[in-house]
């Protein structure tokens, strides 16, 4: 999955002479926490964050008296070097880079121009996609050890029942633990045969677990 | 009160079947009608035959190119490969001699049962062959060939013009069902089962509901794994009144799969019979609050088909006659008729006793997440995005 294939690509931008009256009524109208400023080759110069604009702002309290500020330019607010991604990178170096620099979106750059930008949400739904249920199906959780093979194990046993496999996710069990966990999500309303089968064949079947120890 | 009801029964509900070891069976009807026979709570003047279902009627719900398929499939004449596409020949819906017919004669039931409803004021209808709420217009899914709740619904609509209530509580989600009327506002569908975290099919989040002019018209409440008797009926009685009220339907269906029970091999809710005397009580309920008598009742899932859903069925079949809830013990010449066919001792009495039920340790947190969901639900009743 590639950041091309999450990013939102209509982006909202403002220029550095822009107030910041400005930036505010953007965020609210279209409901966005983050807006790159550009330059007129459409290069990103800056980024505001509804955080800075915030701390820039005076409170409800005093707004009439400091109305000024709502007029100041949004470069004398806006971050400088801003981390940007390129569309062909994938969605999960991105989530490494919005997770590492603890920040809440990257705004993607090709040729020097802003091209889409991608946030936390759209990450989130790329998760959402990869581990999706957007096909009817049951979930099986297996525990295995930490070797080559086990998948392709596990996997033909699920063959041997003629059930399609419509998504896979192999991730370690709890720490100091060896093992790993696969979570296979299934083409079936009656996932027990192969449970069965799987634990017969020495494996451990988190889910479902034998209806004698349903509680 | 006592209404004019109808079963729909005959032993052609029986060919729908896939092979001798396949969860879906049957033969609960069957053991069922017997049981009210047993219990002289049924006439044969109340059992009605079913129709086939036509293949225009199919049509209102499934694609030309899958009917093909199901009736190649059951002459023995489509390929594996072809099969895999249409959900055909997979562990869940094998291929099995005349499946076309005997899918289509589930699917004239629940027409028949349609048809008594709407044809006559305060008839009631039963239909527990039917309810097979998973069938998709190109895909059969689930142990469902043909989705005969949809194909109903849009029956009604079409030919009766009626605004549907759908109230399915089988413990996995109604998805054929919900996808098929997801964008139709004259559609309520109301989903009570077993969160899809885990269980079949997956769908039928509280965040699912509907589009377009459909939106606000599709309700889910997923219940968590292990949850027991209190909590499932405070999640059903807290919402489904609400959701009556706010829609204003003109007819009832109920989807009734009986496999919240502690007891089914398919899914991990632990109800007991005590919810099978409740569900339909609240249904009987609307059907004549709002409905006028309008009521038209499915079957499901149900894979104990001898300790669950004889029992669980006849509670909805004497509710909807009007006849006293039965409690004590079951009649001894059905238990001894039976027991002899059955790999596990037949329960002795109407009521399961809860102390056999193993303890639930985390009861608690899953009462207090049921709670929760069901108060998302009743915010989200009548308002738009």
């Amino acid at each position: 999955m590639l950041v091309e294939d999450m990013m939102v690509k209509d982006v909202h931008t403002l220029k550095e002479t822009d107030p910041i009256e400005r930036a505010l009524r953007l965020m609210k109208e279209k409901k966005i926490r983050h807006i790159p400023v550009v330059d007129g080759e459409k290069r990103v110069i800056g980024i505001v964050t509804d955080r800075d604009i915030r701390s820039a702002v005076p409170s409800v309290f005093y707004s009439r008296e400091h109305e000024e500020v709502f007029q100041m330019t949004v470069k004398s607010i806006m971050k400088r070097d801003v981390i940007t991604v390129h569309p062909l990178d994938f969605v999960e170096d991105a989530a490494v880079v919005l997770f590492e620099n603890r920040i809440g979106c990257l705004p993607v750059v090709k040729e020097n121009r802003l091209v889409g930008i991608i946030t936390q949400t759209d990450v989130l739904e790329a998760f959402i996609q990869l581990v999706g249920a957007n096909q009817p199906g049951s979930r099986i959780e297996v525990r295995v050890p930490n070797r080559a093979g086990m998948l392709h194990e596990v996997a033909g046993l699920i063959r041997e029942h003629h059930v399609n496999i419509h998504s896979v996710l192999a991730y370690p069990d709890k720490k100091g633990s060896d093992d790993k966990i696969l979570v296979f999500r299934l083409g079936t309303m009656n996932p027990r045969p192969i449970a069965d089968k799987i634990r017969e064949k020495g494996f451990a079947v988190l889910w479902p677990v034998p209806p004698e120890m349903k509680s | 009160m006592k209404d004019r009801a109808v079963f729909v029964y005959s032993d052609r509900l029986l060919a729908y079947k896939f092979h001798d070891h396949h969860p879906f069976n049957q033969k609960r009807v069957f053991l069922t009608l017997d049981l009210l026979k047993h219990c002289g709570a049924i006439g044969e003047e109340q059992i009605v035959p079913p129709r086939m279902a036509t293949e225009e009627e199919l049509r209102l719900v499934h694609d030309q190119t899958y009917i093909e398929a199901v009736r190649k499939a059951g002459e023995g004449r489509l390929s594996e490969e072809e099969g895999e596409s249409f959900g055909l020949g997979t562990e869940d819906t094998p291929m099995f001699p005349n499946m076309h017919e005997a899918a289509s004669w589930i699917v004239g039931g629940t027409l028949t049962a349609a048809d008594a409803v709407m044809g006559g004021a305060g008839i009631h209808a039963f239909h527990p062959g039917g309810g097979l709420h998973h069938g998709f217009p190109g895909k059969a899914s689930g142990f469902c060939i043909y989705n005969d709740c949809a194909i109903a619904i849009k029956y009604v609509r079409e030919k009766y013009g009626a605004k549907v209530l759908y109230v399915d509580t089988d413990a996995h989600h109604g998805d054929g069902v919900q996808w098929t009327f997801y964008d139709d506002p004259n559609v309520c569908t109301v989903s009570f089962h077993e969160t899809g975290r885990y269980l079949f099919p997956g769908t039928g989040s509280v965040y699912e509901r509907g589009v377009g002019k459909g939106y606000g018209y599709s309700f889910n409440i997923p219940l968590d794994a292990f949850t027991e008797d209190e909590s499932w009926l405070y999640a059903y009685r807290k919402v489904i009144m609400e959701i009556a009220d706010f829609f204003r339907p003109d007819v009832l269906i109920t989807q009734n799969g009986a496999d919240a029970h502690y007891f089914d091999p398919l899914t991990h809710l632990h109800a007991s019979t005590a919810i099978y005397r409740e569900i339909p009580k609240l249904a009987h309920e609307i059907a004549h609050r709002y409905c006028g008598g309008r009521w038209i009742a499915l079957g499901g899932g149900g894979y104990d088909i001898w300790r669950v859903v004889p029992r669980a069925w006849s509670f909805l079949w004497l509710e909807m006659a009007g006849l006293p809830s039965p409690a004590g013990p079951l009649p001894k010449g059905w238990v001894e008729k039976w027991q002899k066919h059955a790999p596990v001792p037949l329960p002795a009495q109407w009521d399961d006793d809860r102390s056999a039920f193993p303890v639930i340790p985390r009861k608690k947190e899953i009462e207090e997440k049921n709670r929760q969901t069901v108060e998302r639900i009743l915010s989200m009743i009548g308002r738009q995005k």
